[in-house]
């Protein structure tokens, strides 16, 4: 590109100057906000939410419109919930549950991780399952229950599972999206480098992939749960514990609206909890140590 | 220290002998051929491009945007193959400086520089010392647990620069790595590569599209051609010519007016 002629760039300036220059540069341009430790309206604001929420029920209930045994108030749920706690159901329920969510989302992490790495680096895998993973994904696992009652019964393999069809595929798919989206500069900077095959998927591959695989990783983790709630209700007896989906479906036997309720409100409760205790700071903290946090609204 | 990388040498023309050396006793480090480069069956982006860079040279390489210029570091440094010709390089190839940073943004400064002696096979407690060492060669001791995002883009550069110097290659080649920085940030890293050049002694390649910036860094500026690239002229720059402003101004605007006839050419 042809430029106008200015001044021509000669040495100008002592060792010096210029290092002072450049001491002054550096603290005017490099970036010192520091960080607020924790700021209360993350608490405040989602309380506001849900006590207004929790009102425009109490108001809609306290109109009268509908019979109080098919949709009960506020506290009417809220003395279901405290008799189960008394009587040791929920804490039972929540236990059971929690512990299969957990050891299943484990197992499916365990098993769709090295797919996914496998798939987004060898072509013709990709090709060739790419596809049915996808699909999968599209599936809803709550269509797998009546194949694995039929294949395992009433037992606890039905219910692990119908999580697995519901979470591997989105765990794959997280990461080999992850994969996908690494900037060309990235691999490219890495073979400058020197890196072999196995210190390029180490020291670029993976941590430039993290945020995608961690999106995966929430998104397998609401499959699961999701998947796990649908086969608990419809899957109940044999030797399959009592969990919240059981919980849910002995509400509706019994024809109590107060237990399906409460069953309702816990599920989402253990949702949220999971979400605010263990993705949203890991995802947080990714995010912001890339710089790429700025200007969203989280 | 060389190796022959010979793609369909043209037998005619004969091979320059890797031993030959320059008026001042240097080996060469990189000898190109006759190379050339297309990218499936388009136009060829480079065409007999001819060159040869002696040991610690400072090479400045010079050309219109999309003449080529990146295409022919990446055949350098072996991030490509050429389709014809043939080059002489380095046996472990070269340390290479981006036109953007491209450092790695999960790692610190400190973390990017150590990912580079590492990948060398630096054992764990000299890297980190080593590491320390670069980046005081940089001035950013002081930044060293920032991590990129952190950092004011020529910062960042120098970032770069001492992740590039930590690869440890006897050559540098460098994509227009000050191209987007302001003019008193790029003044100071013009100064900062100077020093870091004498005091490492390494050859450089540095590409630009900036004639200034050429004249003020290189020892010898050659000049690509666009459509097809092919170094069509080449001049010395004496220290003169970096002290003395009407040196300096007389030969930037004879380059200047050289380049612009090269882009006529397409009018
Ligand atoms: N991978 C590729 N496939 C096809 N064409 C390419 C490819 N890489 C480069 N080119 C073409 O080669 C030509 C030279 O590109 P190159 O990036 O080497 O130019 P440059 O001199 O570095 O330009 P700039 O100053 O803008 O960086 C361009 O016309 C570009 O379109
Ligand atoms: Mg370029």
């Amino acid at each position: 590109m042809p430029e106008t002629l200015t001044s021509p760039m000669i040495k100008s300036g002592s060792a010096e100057e210029m290092r002072s220059l450049e001491a002054g540069l550096d603290s005017l341009q490099s970036d010192d906000t520091s960080r607020k430790s924790f700021d209360l309206s993350r608490v405040l604001l989602p309380l506001a939410a849900f006590i207004v929420l929790l009102l425009a029920w109490q108001f809609y209930v306290s109109l009268g419109l509908r019979r109080r045994d098919l949709v009960p108030g506020p506290l009417d749920v809220l003395g279901s919930l405290g008799a189960l706690w008394q009587a040791g159901t929920a804490q039972e329920a929540v236990g059971t549950s929690l512990q299969r969510g957990l050891i299943g989302f484990v197992i499916s992490i365990v098993v769709a991780t090295p797919i996914g790495l496998l798939l987004s680096q060898v072509r013709i895998l990709r090709r060739a399952f790419g596809p049915l993973i996808s699909g999968l994904q599209v599936l809803p696992s709550v269509a797998w229950v009546p194949a694995a009652i039929i294949w395992f019964g009433l037992t606890d393999a039905t219910v692990y599972f119908v999580m697995f069809m519901g979470a591997i595929p989105s765990i794959i798919n997280g990461l080999i999206a992850g994969v996908d989206q690494i900037p060309p500069q990235y691999r490219r900077v890495g073979q400058v480098l020197g890196a072999s095959r196995w210190e390029m998927a180490v020291h670029v591959v993976l941590p430039a992939a993290l945020p995608g695989y961690v999106g995966g990783l929430k998104q397998g983790w609401a499959f699961s749960w999701r998947s796990l709630m649908a086969a608990e209700i419809i899957a109940m007896g044999g030797s399959l514990g009592f969990g919240l989906g059981s919980l849910l479906e002995q509400g509706r036997q019994l024809a109590d609206m107060g237990i399906v309720m409460s069953a309702i409100l816990i599920i989402l409760f253990v949702g949220i909890a999971v979400e605010l205790i263990v993705f949203a700071p890991v995802e947080k903290r990714l995010l912001r140590g890339r710089g790429l946090l700025a200007g969203s609204t989280r | 220290m060389t190796e022959a990388l010979a793609e369909k040498v043209d037998a005619d023309r004969g091979a320059a002998s890797a031993t030959a050396v320059d008026g001042e006793g240097r080996a060469p480090v990189v000898v190109l051929e006759n190379l050339g480069k297309r990218f499936g069956s388009g136009p060829p982006v480079l065409e007999d491009v001819n060159a040869t860079v002696y040991q610690g040279e400072f090479v400045a390489l010079l050309g219109a945007s999309g003449c080529g210029k990146s295409t022919l570091l990446n055949l350098i440094s072996g991030l490509d193959m050429p389709t014809s010709g043939a080059m002489e390089v380095p046996v472990g190839g070269a340390a290479f400086m981006f036109q953007d940073s491209a450092l790695f943004p999960w790692r610190t400064a400190r973390g990017n520089v150590e990912l580079a002696l590492k990948l060398r096979g630096v054992g764990k407690a000299e890297r980190k010392a080593r590491a320390t060492e670069l980046l005081d060669l940089v001035h950013l001791g002081h930044s060293s647990d920032k991590r990129p995002h952190e950092l004011s883009g020529g910062m960042r550069q120098r970032v770069a620069l001492a992740r590039s110097l930590a690869q440890d290659r006897p050559l540098l080649l460098m994509d227009e790595p000050f191209a987007a920085l302001d003019a008193i940030t790029r003044d100071l890293l013009h100064n900062e590569l100077e020093r870091i050049w004498k005091e490492t002694g390494r050859t450089i390649i540095f590409v630009t599209h900036n004639v200034r910036e050429a004249v003020r860094l290189g020892q010898r500026v050659l000049l690509l051609s666009s459509k097809p690239g092919r170094v069509v002229a080449q001049w010395q720059v004496s220290e003169e010519h970096r002290t003395n402003a009407g040196a300096a101004g007389e030969l930037t605007a004879e380059i200047t007016a050289r380049l612009r006839e090269e882009i006529r050419r397409h009018a």
